[in-house]
């Protein structure tokens, strides 16, 4: 099968590519990659023999398919760090399938589920489990994260270095902290020797208690129990005095307090090895959210303040933070429509994160688009050191192509995810994908 | 003049006339209250139900005899003889009741929210008696009735709220309610029961007892959950006590003709003190009193507003 996609403008963070180009696909790679017809020459010098356009004729001749990406941005196939598949154990809320096809429609190729399934992955069985189901019945690669210690207890290390044999790209006990600081250094230098990313989701539970909400003005308002920034940030700063002891590779997950943001911009400047992912909800939305105890508002981190939210998009823009990751978290309706208090903590994000981001980020400026395309591509790839992420000859037809300027209305029905927890509905929102390639195959096509 | 809402969910959806409506309701229901023969047929008809997951006397019974003084029939469900106990969620509860059609649902939870996503789900009236920490809409209005009786206005007073604010629903209805009605609040505790930012809700904010009741009209203690301590919000009742319990000794700094209120059920010697609670300015008993007829006017303006058909 060979593709022509044509025209399109292709943006490749990764080798600092903006043109408008035509890429050709065989056997699942990008084979060749050409100046399109009507970027640099007038048509009219383009006639003769020998010409670009004429080869381009020529070639197109030889193609099975040809996609016209006229109008539209051909980029990366993008990475999504921080998703959680559910299966296996809640395959109710979502399953690889439904996970990944969710995350085809939303541009993405290439995901991370989060270890924090049932059973939990931290055997090699587990791994291999989600690895050989992603290969039947996935839509687009997944890549496991395995656990930081046993059943994600906090207690014992689970066998890290059979979780990286088998396949997995980061250690993380997502969802739970490493509350142990002796463990968490332990950890961070073993995970080391494995040149693995160990990712951490920060939170001091002392201090978040039983907190449902940013303890703010809207908690203390509504009478919910508040979780307070500085629960994030004081296990941030732990964790960053921690990576530069041991020399390990840190990596934060959804950062959502402006204190987190300022001590890893300070540690980055040191030279302390550490990374960070924004999820777009963090970028999009505040604590104003939860008013009305709008339960797709919960989520944990929680959403904080107007300030936070500024601090998140100043750390995006100065490259404080590195990546925009979904931290998908599907849960069922049942789960949802609850009180507050008893509702799960949780958003899905696959099938909305690339609009949110064009809508928040690029359309008022935030981040220009190749920008934006960097840390949902290129940023992921160099931190998890896969070979994604750009686009190049030889390189894996892992392709997104996407309408930045369509407008479109978020309605969850419509969501190939199992679950609609999204803080979105009926959003509208401006950039749409149009069609997401994995291995030179479309694997979903609006 | 009616009220313009199916549901009374927070003190905040309420205007002044509104609030001033109810409480002259009120007052017409108070007479009815002390008659020998105390029933009227008003609601004569109507289905009420008590929809109670915390253990309460006092609201309940209060929305109880309202109900059946208005000739409403009132059922009491509670949790612990629900079917709650099965695992029903609050959805399957609302949707159950309402295939048995009540006109009145009055709702006691422990969650915040809880009485506002059951009105979303019922065509009744639903009546927040006190959800988690946010806020108990009828406790406000009978404090307001009782100062009004008292004080014989509200507009231009000041009050002084004490206790564990960051937990109380009581707190801040009546913060609410007051500066809707024109009174300054106070609010005193504990720095550990003050909750972030509580001064953008335009309260003036103490730790100092002495000073917060200095030159108030009105002071408003609340109970003290005795389990905060383990919690680390206090260190001994001992020590509360001494800091931030009403004594005559400490009534010495506020006015002479202080009113003294409590919401009850009152932690005698811990946060106010016996000789205090039953001396001459409290209006302890007035509340309780106040709150037949205050949740007589809700029931009679709820139900028969015509919107539950």
């Amino acid at each position: 099968m060979r593709i022509l996609i044509r025209d399109g403008r292709v943006i490749d963070p990764a080798r600092g590519v903006d043109d408008l180009l035509d890429l050709f696909i065989e056997d699942g790679k990008v084979i060749r990659i050409e100046k399109g017809a009507r970027s640099t020459e007038p048509l009219e010098a383009s006639k003769g023999k020998g010409t670009k356009a004429a080869r381009h004729a020529e070639s197109a001749l030889a193609v099975d398919r040809v996609m016209d990406a006229t109008g539209l941005v051909v980029c990366p196939g993008l990475i999504d760090m921080h998703a959680h598949l559910r299966q296996p154990g809640r395959e109710d809320k979502e399953t690889i399938a439904s996970g990944t096809m969710a995350a085809a429609r939303g541009g993405f190729t290439t995901i991370c589920c989060m270890p924090n399934t049932d059973p939990v992955n931290d055997t090699r069985s587990v791994t291999e489990f989600i690895l050989d189901t992603a290969k039947r019945e996935g839509a687009v690669q997944v890549y496991p994260v395995g656990a930081i210690t046993k059943g994600l207890k906090g207690e014992e290390l689970a066998e890290i270095g059979e979780l990286v044999e088998a396949g997995c790209v980061a250690i993380s006990d997502d969802g739970r902290p490493v509350m142990n600081a002796e463990l968490m250094r332990r950890a961070m230098e073993y995970v080391a020797m494995f040149d693995l990313p160990i990712i951490q989701h920060s939170e001091d539970l002392h201090l978040s208690g039983r907190g449902v909400v940013h303890e703010g003005l809207v908690s203390t308002e509504l009478g919910l129990r508040g979780i307070p920034s500085a629960s994030e940030a004081v296990m941030v700063a732990r964790d960053l005095l921690l990576a530069e002891l041991t020399g390990a590779r840190l990596h934060i997950a959804h950062v959502s307090a402006a204190e987190s943001v300022r001590m890893i911009r300070d540690a980055k400047a040191r030279g302390v090895r550490a990374s960070c992912e924004v999820t777009p909800h963090h970028l999009a939305l505040t604590e104003d959210t939860v008013r009305g105890f709008n339960a797709n508002a919960k989520m944990n981190p929680p959403l904080r303040s107007e300030a936070d939210r500024q601090a998140l998009l100043e750390g995006l823009r100065d490259g404080t933070i590195d990546v925009i990751a979904t931290d998908h978290a599907p849960h069922t309706v049942q789960e949802k429509e609850r009180e507050f208090d008893l509702a799960p903590n949780g958003v899905i994000g696959l099938e909305t994160a690339l609009a949110v981001t064009l809508t928040i980020l690029v359309a008022p400026g935030v981040l220009s688009l190749p920008q934006a395309i960097a840390k949902l591509t290129s940023e992921p790839a160099r931190i998890l050191t896969l070979s994604k992420g750009r686009i190049a000859e030889g390189a894996d037809a892992d392709l997104t192509i996407f309408d930045p300027h369509r407008d479109w209305t978020v309605d969850p029905a419509t969501f190939a995810s199992k679950s609609r927890n999204t803080p979105f509905a009926g959003w509208r929102l401006t950039g749409a994908t149009v069609a997401t390639l994995v291995g030179g195959k479309v694997v979903w096509e609006a | 003049m009616g009220l313009a809402h199916k549901d009374l969910l927070s003190i905040r959806e309420l205007t002044s006339d509104e609030i001033r409506l109810i409480l002259d309701t009120a007052e017409s229901m108070k007479e009815v209250a002390r008659r020998d023969i105390k029933k009227v047929p008003a609601l004569r008809g109507k289905t009420m139900i008590n929809l109670f997951y915390e253990s309460s006397t006092r609201t309940r019974t209060s929305f109880e005899i309202a109900g059946k003084w208005l000739s409403a029939d009132v059922i009491n469900v509670s949790a612990s003889v629900s079917s709650v106990t099965k695992g029903e969620s609050l959805k399957d509860t609302g949707l159950t009741l309402q295939a048995m059609h009540p006109d009145i649902v009055v709702i006691r939870h422990p969650a915040a929210g809880a009485a506002q996503f059951l009105a979303g789900r019922l065509t009744a009236s639903v009546i927040n008696a006190g959800d988690g920490a946010h806020e108990h809409p009828s406790q406000a209005l009978l404090d307001l009735f009782t100062i009004r009786e008292k004080a014989g206005r509200l507009e231009g007073l000041k009050a002084a709220i004490i206790g564990d604010i960051a937990h109380s629903r009581v707190a801040r209805s009546n913060i609410h309610g007051m500066h809707r009605m024109g009174i300054e609040v106070r609010v005193a505790g504990p720095r550990t029961m003050l909750p972030r930012f509580i001064e953008r809700l335009g309260v003036e904010v103490f730790t100092n007892l002495d000073r917060a009741i200095a030159d108030v009209d009105i002071i408003m203690m609340l109970r003290l959950q005795t389990e905060r301590q383990q919690a680390g919000l206090f260190p001994s009742l001992r020590e509360y006590s001494r800091l931030f319990g009403l004594t005559a000794e400490r009534l010495k700094a506020a006015r002479p003709d202080v009113l003294i209120m409590h919401p009850g059920p009152m932690n005698r010697g811990v946060e106010i003190a016996p000789d205090v609670a039953d001396g001459p300015y409290s209006l302890i008993l007035n509340q309780v009193e106040n709150g037949l007829a205050v949740r007589m006017a809700l029931l009679y303006l709820f139900a028969g507003s015509g919107q539950t058909g």
